[in-house]
């Protein structure tokens, strides 16, 4: 075999400014400037993106599934933190 | 928790119509079916630039060479969204393209079929991308994320691609009587094997039963193939277009088309690698990658030498 493709960067596109970046897939490329265009080519042939990030998949960090419970544990018992765990009788907040 | 123990919660995940993501814990069953039809459906893509690709050069029009051009381009970065979703398997890019090129991983049959005529440009987009929507809709709702994902995006282009092939064929039958010839005789080759697309009926389809339990397949290739008859016969009409096929007729009562036989012994011939391109489509696709290789070389020293931190070791 030839080559390698290069590595895998991951791809993140704004369809318009004032919206969040989303993850759209990923590319391999050799370097920083062929993995924009090459995210540009494969991600938004139709306008999706006005903005794109692209990062090396290796510099990405995950939460891992398996600690999912004991990871997202802290928030589960702080109802206070919504606005209808208070009571406001009568009032308008509208 | 043991592997059994895993393997109940997930197909009670499955089961509760719950996502797989890449991360999440899978049997390794799962995970090896997944690699062998997303990588095929990858391949399928990849190895289906080449029978339009003959046909970017002799376009009838500008328009028209623009548009093939552009469905084209799709199929490529559609290859390559699912090449993406694949490697979150676990495995590269370059073992999947490995595969295809020494001949180890299979892709679409319909791509082993010639392209005679500009007429086939209209059937490929009308027939083929039909039915590959129907297949892909279904695919949308798979139980693995990130390859129902690649699905959403690719069956928003690929209704490009539908319409365009109808409209070449209607626009030849609006045409001469040898317009009108070609389209048919498009037609008439490639309404059978648009039919093998689906695959092997269900009671002869090996992988079926755990790919339907697993929501991978959300439904049978019967049904699918039902689904695309019932759309496409009023479109042939439509233009006065007949499909090669004597035994097709509308049943009143289930409100379905009936058809006849498929020739099955056809098909398998086909994967076995006995259809008429099986050996050039390989060809071309290993030509393509050796002749590229300097380019990937090239650019991976230009890499290492202005950006030498984001060159992998």
């Amino acid at each position: 075999m030839s080559a390698s493709q290069g590595p895998l960067w991951e791809v993140f596109t704004q369809k318009k400014s004032g919206l969040p970046f989303e993850h759209a897939g990923s590319v391999h490329a050799p370097d920083r400037e062929m993995a924009l265009q090459n995210a540009r080519d494969v991600y938004s042939r139709r306008n999706e993106a006005t903005c794109i990030w692209v990062v090396l998949s290796d510099n990405i960090v995950s939460s891992s599934p398996e600690d999912v419970s004991s990871f997202f544990d802290p928030s589960n018992d702080k109802i206070y933190r919504h606005p209808n765990f208070y009571k406001t009788p009568g009032a308008n907040f509208e | 928790m043991n592997d059994q123990e895993r393997e109940k919660q997930f197909e009670e995940k499955i089961a509760k119509g719950e996502i797989i993501e890449a991360k999440d814990w899978m049997p390794e069953r799962y995970r090896k079916q997944l690699i062998r039809m997303m990588s095929q459906h990858a391949h399928s893509e990849v190895v289906g630039m080449l029978p339009e690709g003959n046909w970017i050069t002799r376009a009838p029009s500008l328009r028209r060479k623009a548009v093939l051009l552009a469905k084209v381009q799709d199929e490529g970065g559609h290859g390559l969204y699912i090449y993406s979703g694949t490697e979150t398997l676990n495995i590269s890019r370059d073992e999947l393209i490995n595969d295809l090129l020494t001949g180890k991983a299979k892709y679409s049959s319909i791509f082993n079929y010639p392209t005679l005529s500009w007429a086939d440009m209209g059937s490929i987009g009308w027939l083929v991308d039909g039915a590959a929507i129907i297949n892909q809709t279904a695919l949308a709702k798979c139980s693995y994320g990130p390859y129902a994902r690649a699905m959403v995006r690719i069956c928003k282009e690929e209704n490009f691609h539908h319409k365009q092939g109808y409209e070449i064929l209607a626009t030849l039958m609006k045409g001469t009587k040898e317009q009108k010839q070609m389209a048919q005789d498009s037609v008439n080759r490639w309404w059978w094997p648009s039919l093998m697309m689906f695959g092997p009926s269900d009671n002869d389809s090996p992988n079926s039963a755990e790919l339907m339990r697993w929501k991978v397949k959300r439904y049978s290739n019967d049904e699918l193939r039902q689904r695309f008859i019932d759309r496409t016969v009023p479109q042939a009409e439509n233009i006065g277009l007949t499909l090669p096929d004597p035994n097709l007729k509308f049943n009143e009562t289930t409100k379905h088309y009936e058809h006849g036989e498929i020739n099955w012994e056809e098909f398998f011939n086909v994967i076995k690698g006995n259809g008429i391109c099986n050996k050039e489509r390989l060809e071309t696709r290993q030509d393509a990658h050796n002749n590229g290789a300097w380019v990937r070389e090239a650019s991976e020293a230009y890499a290492a030498k202005h950006e030498p931190k984001f060159v992998a070791a």
